[in-house]
């Protein structure tokens, strides 16, 4: 292949046959149609996604490199990473980030396990199946913050059955830990079902013949379950686990209803808005923003290197 | 109605492989042709292309007196069913099978006079009004056909229409596709890779290997006058016994003995400048038991001894397999055969074993021995690099 | 055998009542909360002892909580709308059609898909701000319907992907354009999956918080999530505990609503080409 430029007006190199290129570039008419229509379709919701969320995004970065504090917008300039570095050093966000984290793997933990349990539950269960899922659909559609303010009022003393529980004079969302655990309670409420819903889904793809040759072959129930049933099922586990973990990480309605943040109750998005909103420092606000994206990211890329989770819809055949 | 031609017709996907090879073939006005080859073959991407459900890479494509290679399938008239029958599932069997009919502006009265002949032809009356979820395997079989036949196109193009029934009803179907065809006489391009049903249901087959057509001809002459070792092991069941052997001037050495060549073939495989390792193929039918023919013996029909394997008496023949000493002929075409057959996937790729088919009045015994007698004026001799049968002629 | 089976059926009856019970008692217990009276509503008790509608009829009486309804209800249909019409063209395009950047598109859906909303907020509400469509109905059906894009054809595509491709087939064989292949054959078989992709767009719009309190200001856009953090009770001298428990239940209603008629869909459309293993 020479790189030398034609010159203009020249003929095009001549074909292998003349009439079979003029042919072929008819003959592809159907694909290049298949093509335009796949883009003319896709054209709308490609840009809409674009526009509401690459431009932001971009913006925010831009944003995370100003000082901008909305109380004194005229003090407004380009500071690099300062923000970044303000933010890396600052108690507040590490407290954050580690609550975020166990809040995430906690949760994620115990819905993995409970959610298996209900879902083996609405798997075997001989009859009532369809109330079942009815009753547990309803944690997953309910709004986050009405099953939040629940769960607020039944531990708020002088109000709530679960208080009441408690020893008199006991208000566990005004202590760390206490408060923790039940956000973390909450947590698990919504979403377990989610869980279990996409663990069923998987559940169903273990074929019953390959359990009763398993049973024939002598394998205890439990060891149907760990030796036959998980294996078969683990992509769809993996595929759950990343979907709640990435979601878990973004936790905010649940801690906003239940302590404000208050407490060093926290999570990253609390702390995010807070200083959006609160301390009205769109700069830092930013920068906090962009490093959660990073940790979303960087969980995401964990879980599709370490466990080879195969990202959703990927697998595009035809 | 009409004659469907393809001239070097080739089909290459975007990724560069190529289904289809300067494929050439007339099809005649009212003919039932089968293409037919293991998976793979491109034969049903041949079929697609006349559908117009496939882009032609190159080559042209008439039906009737018009070259359709840019036609949409809508534009050129013709009628298919599917593997699957694609039935719609949410129309009535009568509006599946006047869809096509409704597409073209037909009037209401005239949709519902055919389908209603459709229906009785068919059987399909009492089912008119039944969505296809509640009919069994053979009724949406027949839907399909009926949804084919109302339209009354210049050609019928069928995609393994009869592969997911079960054996009994795709027997039943297959007489009455026969006789529809014959009554109906659309010209009908039909793919399939069981070879029985090539055998019986076409006026003439194609056989397809990787592309490129193998042969085309009648079931009698893709039987009797295999052009090559593809050919010959594809067509045919249980499918020729194939042994390599060594040819010394008019005398085939082979595992079993020695085989005598008649003049005409020795004549041929000089012609052809024949090497000295070839593949003799021997159909199960070439062999008999020498008990049974006493006196009817002769040059060409040498004799030799064999201990059954197994025994398989359907009745009106008996089945023996013996094994033969030495290795299996091994060529490519064999191999993709053997691979196609799913022998490789039993372990009975390794054994070299003969299968013989005998009259049912033979005496043979399982573990016992047996005199074999062999037709030698229907062997063929294959060259083991080319696969060309070195004693093919046209008849 | 009859009594394993009776003891086998006990076994069940209970386990289900428990899962049951777990997903059902919060929402009972803030129910019972909506109807008590204030004088009763810090007894603690699950059931209420005295019964009263007084809560509800005090928060219809507040524009603060009927504008936020309709704010709600106005805003959640027509980011469903918009990107269950725009999620149907692309998810077709993705489950149907050969072109190149379909790798890209399902990308970006899927960076969008995990996305932490708090991320965009910051640029959003700068934005919007400088646009002029903070505070407005615009303001948040963007961003919904930006979110809910990569559900709608993530879980679409699935379904489109289920219709037979030999369905499409045989409509062109049998004479249809593209046009009506589409609108006879495609559209009918796909509407199930359009309409539990609605559901599920529609639940996850409602269900937002932190867009709807960070994007509003004021009653012209608030939705109910973010009004009920904002509550004040219906008079100034009133703890709003009651008001808030009656706004919670009213919210909940249509999502109990489609829980009870569409179980089955949505259960479909939420594994939908999650676990295609």
């Amino acid at each position: 292949m020479s790189m030398q430029a034609e010159p203009a007006g020249a003929p095009a190199p001549p074909p292998d046959t003349g009439q079979t290129a003029e042919q072929r570039a008819a003959l592809s008419a159907g694909a290049r149609q298949e093509r335009r229509l796949g883009w003319l379709l896709c054209a709308p919701a490609v840009v809409v996604m674009l526009a509401v969320t690459a431009y932001p995004v971009g913006y925010a970065i831009y944003l995370s490199l100003q000082r901008y504090d909305l109380r004194f917008p005229a003090q407004a300039e380009f500071v690099g990473l300062t923000n970044y570095g303000a933010v890396l050093t600052s108690p507040f966000w590490w407290q954050a980030f580690w609550v975020t984290l166990f809040v995430t793997a906690v949760s994620v933990a115990i819905e993995l396990v409970l959610g298996m349990a209900i879902a083996l539950v609405m798997h075997r269960t001989i009859f009532g199946r369809g109330t079942v899922r009815t009753s547990v659909l309803i944690p997953y559609g309910i709004v986050t913050v009405v099953a939040a303010t629940s769960w607020q009022f039944a531990w708020t003393p002088d109000t709530g059955y679960l208080a009441e529980l408690l020893p008199a004079g006991e208000a566990p969302l005004t202590e760390q830990w206490p408060a923790l655990w039940l956000i973390i309670l909450a947590e698990v409420w919504k979403t377990t079902p989610f869980m279990s819903l996409l663990l069923l889904a998987g559940l169903a793809l273990v074929p019953e013949e390959t359990l009763r040759a398993a049973m024939v072959d002598g394998a205890t129930a439990w060891q149907r379950f760990t030796k036959v049933t998980l294996p078969l099922m683990k992509p769809a586990i993996l595929v759950a686990l990343l979907f709640r973990t990435l979601d878990a990480f973004r936790i905010f309605d649940n801690i906003y209803i239940l302590t404000a943040g208050a407490h060093d109750t926290g999570s990253v998005s609390i702390l995010g808005y807070d200083n959006l909103f609160t301390a009205l420092n769109l700069g830092i606000g930013s920068a906090i923003s962009v490093m959660i994206f990073i940790c979303v990211a960087l969980i995401a890329f964990a879980f599709i290197k370490l466990f080879g989770a195969a990202a959703p819809g990927a697998e595009v055949k035809r | 109605m009409a004659e469907i031609v393809l001239e070097s017709v080739t089909k290459r996907f975007p990724d560069g492989a190529l289904a289809v090879q300067d494929v050439d073939l007339a099809i005649d006005d009212g003919e039932f042709m089968i293409l037919v080859g293991p998976s793979g073959c491109g034969k049903s991407t041949t079929l697609n292309m006349i559908a117009g459900l496939e882009d032609i890479t190159d080559g042209t494509l008439r039906i009737g007196d018009r070259v359709v290679n840019d036609l949409a399938p809508k534009d050129r008239d013709i009628a298919m069913v599917f593997q699957s029958y694609a039935l719609y599932p949410h129309m009535s069997v009568r509006e599946n099978m006047g869809f096509a009919l409704r597409l073209a502006k037909t009037d209401k009265d005239t949709i519902n006079r055919k389908v209603e002949e459709a229906a009785r032809v068919l059987d399909l009356t009492e089912h008119l009004d039944r969505k296809p979820a509640n009919l069994s395997g053979g009724q949406r079989q027949r839907v399909a056909m009926g949804r084919a036949i109302v339209r009354d196109p210049k050609a019928f193009l069928m995609d393994e229409p009869l592969s997911n029934l079960d054996a009994k009803l795709r027997v039943q179907m297959r007489t009455q596709i026969s006789r529809l065809q014959r009554r109906l006489g659309t010209t009908t391009v039909y793919v399939t890779h069981d070879q029985t049903e090539a055998m019986t249901l076409g006026d003439r087959v194609v056989v397809m290997r990787q592309g490129l057509i193998q042969q085309v001809g009648t079931p009698a002459e893709l039987y009797d006058h295999p052009r090559n070792l593809f050919v010959a092991g594809f067509i045919g069941s249980p499918a020729m016994n194939f042994v390599p052997a060594t040819l010394e001037d008019s005398v085939l050495r082979t595992a079993l003995g020695d085989l005598p060549l008649d003049d005409r073939k020795r004549q041929m495989l000089q012609r052809q400048d024949a090497p000295r390792q070839v593949i003799v193929g021997l159909r199960p039918e070439t062999f008999e038991d020498a008990a049974l023919t006493r006196g009817r013996g002769g040059p060409s029909r040498p004799t030799f001894a064999a201990t059954v394997d197994v025994l398989e008496s359907l009745g009106s023949d008996v089945f023996i397999y013996f094994a033969m000493e030495g290795g299996p002929a091994r060529t490519a075409e064999l191999e993709e055969l053997a691979a196609d057959s799913g022998q490789q996937d039993t372990g009975g790729a390794e054994a070299s074993q003969i299968v013989a088919r005998l009259d049912a009045a033979t005496r043979a015994r399982e573990g016992a021995p047996v005199e074999l007698q062999v037709d030698m004026s229907r062997a063929h001799v294959f060259h083991p690099e080319t696969g060309l049968n070195l004693t093919h002629h046209e008849s | 055998m009859a009594a394993v089976g009776r003891t086998h059926a006990t076994r069940w009856a209970i386990i289900n009542i428990v899962v049951v019970l777990y997903a059902l008692f919060p929402v009972w217990w803030i129910a019972a909360l909506s109807f008590k009276t204030p004088a009763t509503l810090t007894d603690g008790n699950f059931i209420p002892r005295e019964w009263t509608w007084e809560n509800y009829r005090g928060i219809f009486d507040t524009s603060e909580f009927t504008r936020a309804l309709i704010n709600s209800i106005g805003i959640a249909l027509i980011s469903t709308a918009i990107a269950v019409v725009l999620g149907t063209m692309a998810a077709y395009a993705v489950a149907r059609l050969r072109f190149p950047g379909k790798r890209a598109l399902i990308g970006v859906s899927l960076l969008i898909a995990m996305f932490p909303p708090i991320s965009l907020v910051s640029p959003l509400f700068n934005i919007e701000r400088v646009i002029g469509i903070f505070d407005t109905w615009p303001g948040l059906i963007i961003p919904y319907m930006t979110f809910s894009l990569p559900l709608a054809i993530y879980t679409l595509s699935a379904f489109f992907r289920e219709i037979p491709w030999d369905l499409e087939k045989a409509a062109k064989v049998d004479g249809a354009t593209p046009a009506q292949a589409f609108r006879l054959v495609i559209a009918p078989l796909a509407a199930p999956g359009v309409f539990t992709t609605a559901i599920l767009v529609f639940i996850f719009c409602w269900n937002d918080f932190l867009f709807a309190i960070s994007l509003t200001s004021t009653e012209a856009a608030r939705t109910v999530p973010a009004a009920i953090a904002f509550f004040t009770g219906s008079s100034q001298f009133q703890q709003p505990t009651g008001s808030i428990a009656a706004a919670a239940v009213v919210i909940t209603i249509p999502i109990i609503i489609f829980v009870l008629l569409f179980q089955r869909r949505i259960v479909a459309g939420l594994t939908a080409g999650a676990v295609k293993g």
